[in-house]
């Protein structure tokens, strides 16, 4: 009566490679900016104006991607973009995530209440539009980091507080709850011995879906120039810059875009790789 | 009280006032096993429910008593009476592949009702699952402590399940239905199961099937319930032999026998049924007054 299932083991995906590898890659070059980094990114040269990346012609050494319209290197400006872009998904995105998840599981595991209270909370939060309410929550609040980082948490807990609360609903009716109620456990251990582990898998997904919309934000509030101060290089603010001159110099607005989208999307893969490595029944 | 459990005009209604169970009183004896049959929606699971505490939320115990060894649960707080329940009755639950957390493995889960409620120290109850999932006869227990409940087969999970509800030798166990939801091979194994270990420990046993079947093989008394009222209440021989309610003489008449292959299914006839819902709304009227 040996059972099989037991000795399936699923490898390492490809996706959970290449998007980890991106991150790592994306990591590395964010801590070692100022090393790594060829030039100053805020020094300004007109004579240098508008290079093209190396492979085209009339370039200048050590300008690997090419130099704005200020003749700033654009490689050095996205490693120390990166470095801002890294820091608001990781804290933003950990901060939404702990709270969201917080109120939804207490949400979907008690009901009565205090299900009422968080559900009709999420309801009025979310017929806020997002990117208004941020702008003006900056507006209020002065930009700088923790203004992106606490518009980021107060726009977008509510997608974890409403996820989360669905799934708890689903887990706490399953017989094992019960059997852990009739063993004399009380209700708040419960949640978090019985519930919790099992919602864990989807908060891992969703917070690296966070991250990636945190990153975005970022980009949309520097491109429309609320971000931390106008000096230090963004890629929002980059993207900004480069759409004044896309038809002279399109490198400008295109290397930020493309690291954008791939860290957005290998945020997003690395969720779904990592569910399906610690998620028991899928695994 | 003449039982372990005395259950004792329970009434259970939904928020809106409709009622689920009518005034039930039934008793299940120290070491006995008394089943609790009938048909889907009789409200044979929320008499369970309701002795557990675990009655869904749309559901209340609105009039009755429940006396457990003595102690009637409807008069203490709700943290003394899940103590009171914990330690002194089990669940068997109806479907296994819902009843263990997915999350954890399998040895934590049975050794955390020893450490819970017996305050046995983690190694007495790693020893004392082992021994448990052997008399369940689980193959290589050791292993099976550290498999995740998806890596087992319906069968060895109700096993499993079997073993916990006995691990804190509790004296009152509730199996909810507990062959239903396994393929017809393994049902009389798990059912030969139940009753061994119900014997070998004497704990009382509440058993809730819609199963005449089932019910003749491991039962001394039963109850039949219909739209949560018990119309007959019977040890076990005479309840076979001759049924008194009408209900109960269709409910029988309409049960498969193996030995009688040819034999005709008789379904509950339509005057049974008028016969039993008149006794219903008659009892319901007499409430109402």
């Amino acid at each position: 009566m040996r059972d099989a299932r037991g000795d399936m083991r699923r490898p390492v995906g490809l996706r959970l490679w290449l998007s980890g590898g991106w991150l790592t890659l994306l990591v590395a070059g964010a801590i070692f900016a100022p090393w790594i980094a060829p030039k100053d990114p805020l020094m300004q040269d007109l004579f240098l104006g508008r290079l093209p990346p190396f492979w085209e012609s009339g370039t200048e050494p050590g300008f690997w991607l090419g130099t704005d319209s200020l003749g700033r290197d654009v490689l050095s400006r996205m490693l120390y973009g990166a470095r801002l872009a890294l820091v608001v998904a990781l804290v933003a995105g950990t901060l939404t995530c702990i709270i969201g998840a917080a109120l939804g599981l207490i949400a979907g595991y008690y009901r009565g209440w205090p299900d009422r209270i968080i559900s009709r909370f999420v309801d009025i939060w979310m017929a806020f539009p997002p990117v208004l309410f941020a702008i003006l929550l900056i507006a209020v609040l002065g930009p700088g980091l923790w203004s992106i980082i606490i518009a980021i948490v107060v726009i977008d807990w509510t997608r974890f507080a409403r996820v989360i609360r669905a799934e708890a609903m689903t887990q706490g009716a399953m017989d094992y709850v019960a059997s852990a109620q009739v063993a004399g456990r009380k209700r708040f251990g419960t949640m978090l011995t019985e519930i919790l582990p099992n919602v864990l898998p989807t908060i891992v997904v969703l917070l690296t879906l966070e991250m990636g919309i945190a990153v975005i934000v970022e980009a949309i509030l520097s491109f429309v120039n609320l971000s931390i101060s106008t000096d230090s290089p963004t890629w929002g603010g980059m993207i900004a810059e480069g759409r004044t001159s896309v038809h002279q110099a399109w490198w400008v607005l295109v290397f930020p875009l493309i690291a954008l989208f791939l860290t957005v999307l290998s945020f997003s893969q690395l969720g779904e790789g990592l569910k399906d490595r610690f998620d028991p029944v899928l695994r | 009280m003449n039982g372990f459990l005395s259950i004792r005009n329970l009434t259970v209604r939904l928020k809106n006032g409709s009622p689920i169970l009518r005034s039930v009183s039934l008793d299940v004896a120290a070491g006995q096993v008394h089943g609790l049959v009938g048909e889907s929606g009789a409200g044979k699971s929320m008499i369970g429910k309701a002795v557990l505490g675990t009655l869904p939320r749309a559901l209340s115990v609105t009039g009755g008593e429940i006396w457990l060894d003595g102690t009637n649960l409807m008069s203490l707080s709700p943290t003394e009476r899940r103590r009171r329940i914990g330690a002194t009755a089990a669940l068997i639950p109806q479907d296994p592949l819902t009843a263990l957390n997915p999350s954890k493995r399998i040895g934590p889960q049975i050794t955390r009702r020893l450490v819970d409620i017996l305050g046995w120290s983690r190694q007495d109850a790693q020893d004392r699952a082992l021994e448990l999932l052997g008399e369940v006869h689980i193959p290589d227990p050791a292993r099976v402590m550290r498999n995740y409940p998806h890596e087992l087969s319906g069968g060895m999970r109700q096993r499993i399940l079997i073993a916990s509800a006995f691990a804190a030798e509790p004296r009152l166990i509730i199996a909810d239905e507990p062959t239903t939801a396994l393929d017809v091979t393994v049902q009389k194994q798990i059912l030969r199961l139940i009753a061994d270990m119900q014997t070998r420990h004497g704990t009382a046993l509440l058993f809730v099937t819609h199963d005449l079947g089932v019910v003749s093989k491991v039962c001394d008394t039963l109850s039949v319930l219909y739209a949560g009222k018990v119309v007959e209440d019977a040890r076990m021989h005479r309840f076979f032999m001759r049924p008194i309610h009408p209900y109960s003489a269709a409910l029988l008449a309409a049960t498969p026998t193996y030995t009688d292959p040819t034999g005709s299914l008789t379904p509950v006839s339509q005057a049974v049924i008028d016969g039993v819902e008149a006794e219903v709304a008659q009892h319901d009227a007499r409430r109402a007054q």
